[in-house]
């Protein structure tokens, strides 16, 4: 009796296993599908490469492809540094137990926490509002030049936002480096900075990268954070400097779907417009992995 | 109990007075007062736990990477003493090398795991360095097995080789001793043997002070031995001594098998 | 003094049973050289026989003592007190066989001297042989109890041989002297005297080993370095 209630239970559980992943799958590819479908078909290489026309009813999202990508960019360049720089601090020269470690990580993990409209309003209050007419005051004499909606603004905001995801994937990354790596550095004679730089580090890079990876991809796709602190529906220009405002690509799908005067005409731009979304996403994402496993092969050997 | 290993003989190239470590207030080891002959292996031996490992670290200041540590007392390298203020524990480091249980070479080519004592150290010129690497390699008898590939990553070698490796990445900076904890004791047995050959040919320019639990070893190896039970060190002698007829009856039970 | 045993069981059991047979050698020698003196006194010749035959298995015990030894080093690689025992016991069977040997060679003068009539009374020479005896036999309790002082006691009598046995050849060269018929006699006699002197002087090698089996040092070269903790 006990036999055939265990293997109905085995069944059970496998059947219901495969029926979860199998509906994951299934989502995703009705949602890849409706895309695809829908989109593919406007997406062309003018639609790529040029700018939006009558409305946004017609012509293409160049702007805000490359809006997506300077922000993106400059929000790595922002990110990375203080974030890596915080992950060493924590993992190679904090006292664990002592308070202002624990700080910092209370911090962190609270940062982790904060919802992303919450990053927008915060980027607005500090960094346009503060910063921004702080250096008005300071170097254009009042004039508004930073003190309203920016790239750099935005970028910033991003970074903070993503500052635990590259935190917390650094100091993973820098702990799985075994510690006799670092006490042969140390018995050789290095300093902890030499053992940083020449040891921890390079071992450290694909899971640090890891971190940027993740970063990145949500630095494509947020759009709550970058609401008051720098994009705009439509821009007859290109931004040209970090005061300029952009376009970006998450935030015209939107206001597309929302705020169109012509549905019809505007449906199948909002198809492309999201299968660009994706498709950068899955670049930017494939881009990283192809990386890291590059970097993990030149380090990994045969272990004895 | 301290003993008296007639060093007098033999130059003395680490001398520690009254040393004790302690971890937190617990007291892990000490004191100890014993002296180090110059171009002699000492072998520390003892049961797990009793402080051998810990004294070892002494001796090139390891124990200040390790969290709550305090080290009191004297240790002296050449005269000079390690510990105090003004004492760079990375020059320390320089002049007294260390080789671990298990081996850690870095995931580097063969090549740059020699050199990197060298580099942290400043050194500049390929000429100069490859040649340093080259006489590491050959004074820890591992020349001959990679001098076709030096280029190769160091994690493709044997453990017997990347233990050999690792013996030459210390020996590349020229220390005045070297301090090997259980060198050979995740190795077979003619692996053991090169390490052990390698340790009397080392002898002859380096002092060697090597921590280990095979007490056969310790037999082969040293010309003395120390013996330290519970954080003391219970008798330190000539090696055939310590073998023969120890003086102290806790050295003469460890060494026989009857506890430990 | 030490009582602990050796973890591994088996070792410890190896050692006891190398010193019960060396004790086993030692006892037979013992009886060797008694029943010898008493085949002497009382003119016993089939005892002097049985004990030429009896040496065969002191013999029999150096061959398997050593057997013994030879197995310990190669799989034990004893060091300190136990190396000490087990070099001393590969020794000790040496003087104990030697001392069998020389107890038969009296028995074979004894065999000789029984078809004559006795040249004197026999004092000294049992005397001689009492005190052989019961070197041998403290040196063996020496041995059992780990007592270097008592194996020193035993050094120290072997002047007390030394000096007996220059008595007894300076009394029978004068018999010698006297007669030519006493010649036979005596030299037979004097070479059972010069048998238990050398028996002597293998109890005192005994003894020697003793010392240094518990001492560590050699005491023919005395090595005051390692005086710390002893018994």
């Amino acid at each position: 009796m006990k036999r055939r209630s265990r293997r109905v239970g085995d069944l059970a559980l496998s059947l219901g296993t495969g029926l979860a992943a199998a509906l994951v799958l299934l989502i995703v590819v009705v949602i890849l599908g409706d895309v695809v479908y829908n989109g593919a078909p406007h997406m062309t290489l003018t639609f790529l490469t040029q700018a939006p026309r009558d409305g946004m009813t017609a012509g293409g999202i160049f702007p805000a492809i490359f809006g997506t990508v300077a922000l993106v960019v400059l929000m790595t360049l922002a990110v990375l540094p203080a974030g890596v720089a915080t992950a060493i601090y924590l993992s190679e020269y904090a006292n664990p137990g002592s308070r202002v470690t624990r700080l910092v990580r209370v911090a962190v993990n609270n940062l982790a926490g904060v919802p992303s409209i919450v990053f927008g309003l915060f980027g607005l209050g500090f960094f346009v509002q503060f910063v921004g007419a702080g250096i008005d005051r300071a170097l254009y004499g009042g004039q508004r030049v930073f003190g309203q909606p920016a790239l750099v603004w935005a970028a910033l905001t991003m970074a903070v936002l993503t500052l635990p995801v590259v935190i917390v994937a650094t100091e993973e990354a820098l702990a799985a480096v075994p510690r006799e790596l670092r006490l042969a550095s140390a018995a050789l004679g290095a300093s902890r900075l030499q053992t940083i730089v020449r040891v921890v580090l390079p071992q450290a890079l694909p899971g640090i990268l890891t971190g940027a990876i993740l970063a990145i991809s949500r630095g494509a796709g947020e759009v709550a954070p970058i609401l008051f602190t720098g994009v705009a529906y439509f821009l007859p220009k290109l931004p040209r400097s970090l005061h300029d405002q952009f376009m970006q690509l998450g935030y015209h799908v939107y206001v597309l779907s929302t705020q169109s005067p012509d549905v019809d005409a505007t449906r199948p731009i909002l198809y492309a417009t999201v299968l660009v979304l994706l498709l950068l996403t899955f670049a930017l994402n494939a881009t990283a992995v192809v990386v890291r496993s590059h970097m993990r092969r030149r380090f990994a050997g045969a272990s004895s | 109990m301290n003993g008296d290993a007639n060093t007098d003989a033999a130059k003395i190239s680490l001398s520690v007075r009254d040393l004790i470590v302690s971890y937190g207030d617990k007291r892990a080891l000490g004191p100890v007062t014993m002296e180090i002959a110059e171009k002699h292996v000492t072998a520390l031996i003892g049961p797990s736990g009793c402080g051998k490992s810990t004294f070892l670290r002494s001796l090139n200041r390891m124990n200040d990477l390790v969290l709550g540590c305090r080290v009191e007392g004297d240790v002296r390298l050449d005269g000079q003493p390690i510990y105090g203020p003004g004492v760079d524990p990375v020059e320390v480091r320089r002049r007294v090398g260390m080789v671990f249980q298990k081996s850690n070479p870095f995931p580097k080519t063969i090549f740059d795991n020699v050199a990197y004592g060298l580099r942290i150290g400043g050194m500049r010129d390929r000429a100069e360095i490859a040649g340093r690497v080259e006489r590491a390699l050959e004074r820890a008898a591992l020349w001959n097995e990679v001098k076709e590939r030096l280029g190769e990553s160091a994690m493709g070698l044997s453990g017997g080789q990347q233990q050999r490796l690792c013996i030459a990445r210390a020996l590349a900076v020229e220390p005045e001793v070297l301090l090997m904890d259980e060198p050979a004791s995740a190795l077979d047995p003619i692996a053991t043997a090169h390490i052990e050959e390698l340790i009397h040919e080392l002898a002859r320019d380096y002092t060697v002070v090597i921590v280990t639990h095979n007490m056969q070893q310790a037999a082969r190896v040293s010309d003395y031995t120390a013996f330290f039970y519970m954080g003391d060190m219970v008798e330190f002698a000539s090696t055939d001594t310590i073998f023969t007829h120890p003086s102290q009856p806790r050295t003469e039970d460890y060494v026989t098998g009857r506890f430990g | 003094m030490r009582t602990r045993e050796h973890t591994d069981q088996e070792f410890e059991q190896e050692l006891r049973h190398l010193r019960e047979q060396l004790l086993l050698m030692g006892s037979h020698v013992e009886g060797i050289i008694s029943a010898s003196l008493r085949a002497l006194v009382e003119r016993d010749s089939e005892l002097a026989q049985r004990t030429i035959e009896a040496d065969r298995v002191v013999d029999r015990l150096e061959i398997e003592i050593d057997g013994l030894c030879l197995q310990i080093l190669a799989r034990r690689q004893p060091v300190a007190s136990d190396l000490r025992f087990v070099t001393m016991v590969l020794k000790a069977v040496t003087d104990l066989e030697r001392m069998g040997d020389l107890g038969v060679n009296i028995s074979e003068r004894v065999l000789e001297l029984n078809n004559e009539t006795p040249l004197k009374p026999y004092v000294d020479l049992p005397r001689m042989a009492d005190e052989t005896q019961m070197m041998l036999r403290e040196a063996l309790d020496a041995f059992v109890a780990k007592d270097a002082d008592r194996a020193r006691r035993v050094i120290a009598r072997d002047q007390i041989i030394d000096d007996l046995y220059a008595q007894i050849f300076r009394e029978l060269l004068t018999y010698m002297m006297e007669e030519s018929k006493n010649v036979y006699r005596a030299t037979r006699l004097q070479s059972i005297a010069k048998y238990l002197e050398r028996i002597a002087d293998h109890a005192t090698n005994l003894a020697e080993l003793v010392v240094f089996m518990v001492k560590g040092s050699d005491i023919r070269h005395p090595d005051s370095r390692n005086e710390g903790d002893k018994n």
